[in-house]
């Protein structure tokens, strides 16, 4: 059965507590998921209260915060910190999105952060994505044809079969929708999820491609791609905006366009 | 433990190259039920207090009998279609998901023919 239940050895603990500098102006406190996979032992929530007079106006930059002056064991993913790279992507008030994206300042009371949902945990904020990255390659997301290229130029598109592509070439494979679909979290070893379906539909909608047919056949499926049950998750929590469910709408309708 | 890559894993037995039917079906239910209901719901709502025999008329005449049978046949396949995913969703184990598919398609079978041989035995005058 879907488990409903965190199993034992994953129940969340109380952690410590670092509390603010005496003298804090703008004191705040960040409620932090810690897991270290050495001590063997339950994962708990540290609170660390920062002072947001020293510190960016980012999650990531109090994550950055604590790492640097207050706790260096603490772990994280981050690149890029204007929200291209998709690494950052965590569980912040409730809501899977980019921390170098998120200002704290949206944020009312304590900022809450949690690792992407429904995922084996590497260490502390960090997330064993194997998987949906092994679905990203299952699906063959770069160009196939069988005709050669034009030997003298790229492969020609027009305006409007570019414009196909829009709210789909975004896409920063940060994995925030693929870990908020419910039906991704029961059935997450055979659905694609909506990430890994956006990707699909963004190499069965360029008009370059020659393997369209290929690229549907290897995705009709019960489970694949009928797991979607329009939930919209995805498409709430999508950090960069995007459209992961109407994506999938698309795909299914074309599978039934070619019947 | 299996030493198979993440890929292997992923691809296992290949795409099953099926469930647009089932997708297909379940909207054209859905969309042939709307107009069914409307029709079902204003129907007995104009024979409120109308006495037995009257319901019995109404029934047997051939295009309510008509009608009720595809409203029974719609509820009774969309509810086949609909319960089937979600005992895919939550069912894990092969073997119970297997008989409880098997369980729920009898059940939602044999209540649908009920449901219309009553109608037929009224409407063919039983
Ligand atoms: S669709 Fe949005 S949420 Fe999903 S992986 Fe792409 S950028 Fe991230
Ligand atoms: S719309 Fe589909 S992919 Fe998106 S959250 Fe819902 S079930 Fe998941
Ligand atoms: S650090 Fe690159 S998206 Fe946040």
């Amino acid at each position: 059965m879907a488990q409903f239940a965190l199993p034992r050895n994953s129940t969340v603990g109380r952690g410590q507590t670092h509390h603010a500098p005496s003298g804090a102006k703008k004191p705040k406190s960040f409620k932090v998921y810690r897991w270290n996979p050495d001590t063997g032992a339950n994962p708990t929530v540290d609170t660390f209260e920062i002072d947001l007079a020293e510190c960016g106006p980012m999650v990531l930059d109090a994550l950055i915060k604590i790492k640097n002056e207050v706790d260096s064991t603490l772990t994280f993913r981050r690149s890029c910190r204007e929200g291209i790279c998709g690494s950052c992507a965590m569980n912040i008030d409730g809501v899977n999105t980019l921390a170098c994206t998120q200002p704290i300042e949206d944020i009312k009371g304590d900022v809450k952060i949690y690792p992407l949902p429904h995922m084996p945990v590497v260490k502390d904020l960090v997330p064993d994505l194997t998987v949906p990255y092994a679905q990203l390659a299952s699906i063959q997301p770069w160009l196939q044809t069988e005709s050669p290229p034009p030997p003298d130029r790229e492969r020609l598109q027009s305006p409007e079969e570019r414009r196909r592509l829009d709210g789909l070439w975004e896409c920063i494979l940060c994995f925030c929708c693929q870990t908020s679909c419910p039906s991704y979290w029961w059935n997450g070893d055979r659905y694609l999820g909506p990430a890994v379906l956006l990707q699909a539909y963004r190499w069965i909608a360029d008009s370059r491609d020659e393997m369209t047919g290929e690229r549907l056949d290897a995705l009709e499926d019960p489970f694949r791609l009928y797991r979607c049950h329009t939930i919209m998750n995805c498409t709430k929590t999508c950090p960069k905006g995007l459209n992961p469910a109407k994506a999938i709408a698309e795909i299914k309708k074309l599978m039934v366009a070619r019947r | 433990m299996s030493l198979r890559t993440p890929l292997g894993r992923v691809r296992g037995l290949g795409s099953a190259k099926e469930g647009v039917h089932h997708w297909w079906m379940q909207r054209t239910t859905a969309l042939a039920l709307v107009p069914l209901t409307i029709w079902f719901v204003s129907s007995v709502l104009s024979l409120v207090g109308a006495g037995h025999a009257a319901m019995v008329d109404w029934l047997a005449s051939p295009w309510s009998a008509t009608f009720m049978v595809l409203l029974i046949v719609a509820t009774f396949y969309h509810m086949q279609l609909g319960l089937q995913v979600v005992i895919e969703d939550y069912v894990h184990n092969e073997g119970a998901k297997f008989a409880s598919l098997l369980v729920m398609k009898g059940v939602t079978f044999v209540l649908g023919l009920v449901a219309v041989l009553s109608v037929l035995k009224i409407a063919l005058g039983g």
